[in-house]
């Protein structure tokens, strides 16, 4: 699927890119007259990191648990009023939001006495959707999940190093 | 949200549960199996979550530095010929 010398457009890094791409161009004319005070700048990260996750996530659609998740999250999102000042919080700010959501966080608790309970539940907090997945489904959607990460970074550095001359 | 669920026969084997630990286990270039041989699965998730956070950090910083340079970036010709230039590099 990744093959870097024949662009096959309906490829997930394609798909990806296209939006990622007219996703900054709408950001770029969001900006306002007095642009590029610290606050701008801030507040169009967070725009652009948003944008790249919303941009893989319908790239991916509902054909994961994650990227299903993901879509949810950005969706209710969009839906409150966006603080800007909310500060930044580490990882996905999304897993908050789903614990929230669901009530049971207990009955995702594997007890199959494998000897890695732990880095399993760490796995969850990682991986969107992931506190309510089984095991087996968790250990899946991760391989994807990371197989995504790696196209968004690498794409999104292209953009990035393309731009910097 | 639901209970645990169980796969759609038993409950997940030993075998079926290696097999995922080991596929995710070729995601990992400093676990080689060639060199590492066996690793413990506590090992391998632990060096996924890692993994993990360095991506979505590098998506951090690479939006950062996208947001500094949104404005000398040269959108307006974007179509399919960008695109494909761009991840032709």
């Amino acid at each position: 699927m990744n093959n870097p010398h024949h662009l096959n457009p309906t490829s997930l890094k394609s798909r990806f890119t296209t939006r990622f791409l007219r996703a900054l161009t709408k950001i770029r004319a969001q900006k306002p007259i007095s642009s590029s005070s610290p606050t701008e700048i801030f507040r169009r990260y967070r725009r652009i990191k948003v944008a790249a996750d919303k941009s893989m996530a319908y790239s991916v659609r509902s054909r994961r648990i994650w990227s299903k998740a993901m879509l949810w999250k950005l969706r209710s999102r969009s839906y409150r009023r966006q603080d800007p000042c909310s500060g930044r919080r580490s990882g996905k700010t999304n897993q908050a939001i789903m614990k929230k959501s669901s009530n049971e966080n207990t009955t995702t608790r594997r007890e199959d006495g494998v000897g890695f309970v732990e880095e399993a539940d760490e796995l969850r907090q990682l991986v969107p959707g992931g506190e309510t997945m089984n095991l087996c489904n968790l250990l899946d959607e991760t391989a994807h999940y990371i197989k995504c990460l790696t196209t968004q970074v690498q794409v999104m550095k292209k953009i990035a190093d393309f731009y910097s001359f | 949200m639901s209970r645990q669920r169980e796969t759609s026969s038993n409950k997940i084997t030993d075998d079926e549960l290696n097999a995922l630990i080991l596929s995710l286990q070729t995601l990992l270039p400093q676990l080689d199996q060639s060199r590492h041989g066996r690793v413990s699965a506590a090992k391998v998730l632990n060096e996924i979550c890692s993994y993990i956070r360095r991506l979505q950090n590098e998506v951090d910083g690479l939006s950062g530095r996208l947001s500094q340079r949104l404005d000398s970036m040269d959108l307006t010709g974007f179509d399919a010929e960008i695109v494909r230039d761009l991840l032709q590099q």
